[in-house]
C-alpha cells in the first residue's frame, strides 16, 4: 500500500496532534466543555437548538479547520474509503452505536478522557484500538477483502 | 458570545490538525491499524502530539481551577463504571472503524471534501447512534 517510514513528515504529524491537543485544552479551560465528537454530533439529535448552538459551530469549524489547512498548506485532500457500500454502511452503523453505547471515541476517551486521566477512558481507548486491530486483521489478511 | 468564539477557534484548530496529521486519510488509518501487515506507525505521533499538551493542560485546569474561564461549571462525564456497555461500546467501534478508517472526528471533518461515500458514512453513523438511544430508552 504504501512504505510505512517513508513519505510521512512526522512533524507535521505531530504538530496536527498538539493541535488537536490544544484545542481540546481550549474548549475544557474555556467553556468547561470536553472536546468529543461524537457526543457533540448525537447531542444535535438528542437535545433542543438552544443547547446545541455551541455545538454547531464547533462542528461546523472542524469541517472548515481541516478545508483551511489543506488551503494554506496546499496539501491534497487525503482519498475517499476504498470501502465497498455495504461495508461502509455497516461501519458507519457500528461506529455511531458503538461510540453512544461506549459515550465516547478517539477524541472524547482518547484525548480528553486519557488527559483527564480517567480509568474509562483509558479503558475504552485500549478497548477499541485492540478491537480495531483485530478486525482490520481478521477482515483484510484472513477474509481478503478490500477495505 | 465569546463561549461561542472559543467553540469557532477551537473547532478550527481541531480540524486544521486532523487534516495536518492525516487522519482524515481512510488509506493512513488503516495502515496504522495493519499491525501484523505493512504497519504505518505515524498516527502514534498525532495521539503523542495530542497527549503532551492535553495531559499537563488537563491536569493543571483541574488542579487549580473549581470553574471554567468563561462557564459556570465543568461538564464532566458522570459515569465511572467500568462496565458491559463501555466495553462493549468499544469494541464495536473498533470493528467500525477499521472497515471504513473513519472515526467520527475526521469523518465529521472529510464532509468538506465533497466525497459521497462520506456523507453516507456519517449518515450509517448518526442512524447507528439514533438506533442505540431509541432502544435504550424503551
Amino acid at each position: 500500500m504504501f512504505d510505512a517510514f517513508q513519505n510521512v513528515n512526522y512533524a507535521t504529524v505531530l504538530f496536527g496532534g498538539g493541535l488537536i491537543g490544544l484545542s481540546s485544552v481550549l474548549l475544557f479551560a474555556f467553556n468547561g466543555r470536553i472536546a468529543g465528537i461524537c457526543g457533540m454530533a448525537f447531542s444535535l439529535m438528542a437535545t433542543s437548538f438552544s443547547n446545541n448552538v455551541w455545538r454547531i459551530v464547533f462542528l461546523v469549524s472542524l469541517v472548515a479547520g481541516s478545508l483551511l489547512y489543506h488551503f494554506l498548506s496546499g496539501a491534497a485532500y487525503p482519498p475517499a474509503p476504498n470501502t465497498s457500500l455495504p461495508l461502509l454502511i455497516l461501519g458507519g452503523l457500528l461506529v455511531g452505536y458503538g461510540t453512544s453505547l461506549g459515550n465516547g471515541c478517539t477524541s472524547g476517551h482518547g484525548i480528553a478522557g486519557i488527559a483527564r486521566l480517567s480509568p474509562r477512558s483509558i479503558v475504552a481507548t485500549l478497548t477499541f484500538m485492540a478491537s480495531a486491530i483485530v478486525t482490520l486483521y481478521v477482515v483484510k489478511h484472513l477474509m481478503g477483502a478490500v477495505i | 458570545m465569546s463561549k461561542l468564539f472559543i467553540a469557532l477557534l477551537s473547532g478550527l484548530l481541531f480540524g486544521a490538525g486532523l487534516a495536518a496529521s492525516d487522519m482524515n486519510n481512510p488509506d493512513r488509518v488503516q495502515g496504522f491499524l495493519d499491525v501484523f501487515g505493512d504497519w504505518d506507525p505515524s498516527l502514534m505521533f498525532v495521539m503523542g502530539g495530542a497527549l503532551l499538551l492535553a495531559i499537563p493542560g488537563f491536569q493543571l485546569i483541574l488542579r487549580f481551577r473549581s470553574k471554567p474561564v468563561l462557564g459556570k461549571r465543568f461538564y464532566l462525564p458522570l459515569s465511572k463504571a467500568i462496565d458491559k456497555d463501555l466495553i462493549l461500546g468499544a469494541v464495536l467501534f473498533g470493528m467500525g472503524w477499521a472497515i471504513v478508517g473513519y472515526c467520527p472526528g475526521p469523518a465529521i471533518a472529510a464532509l468538506g471534501y465533497g466525497y459521497e461515500d462520506v456523507f453516507i458514512f456519517v449518515g450509517a453513523m448518526l442512524l447507528g447512534a439514533k438506533i442505540h438511544l431509541v432502544t435504550k430508552k424503551a
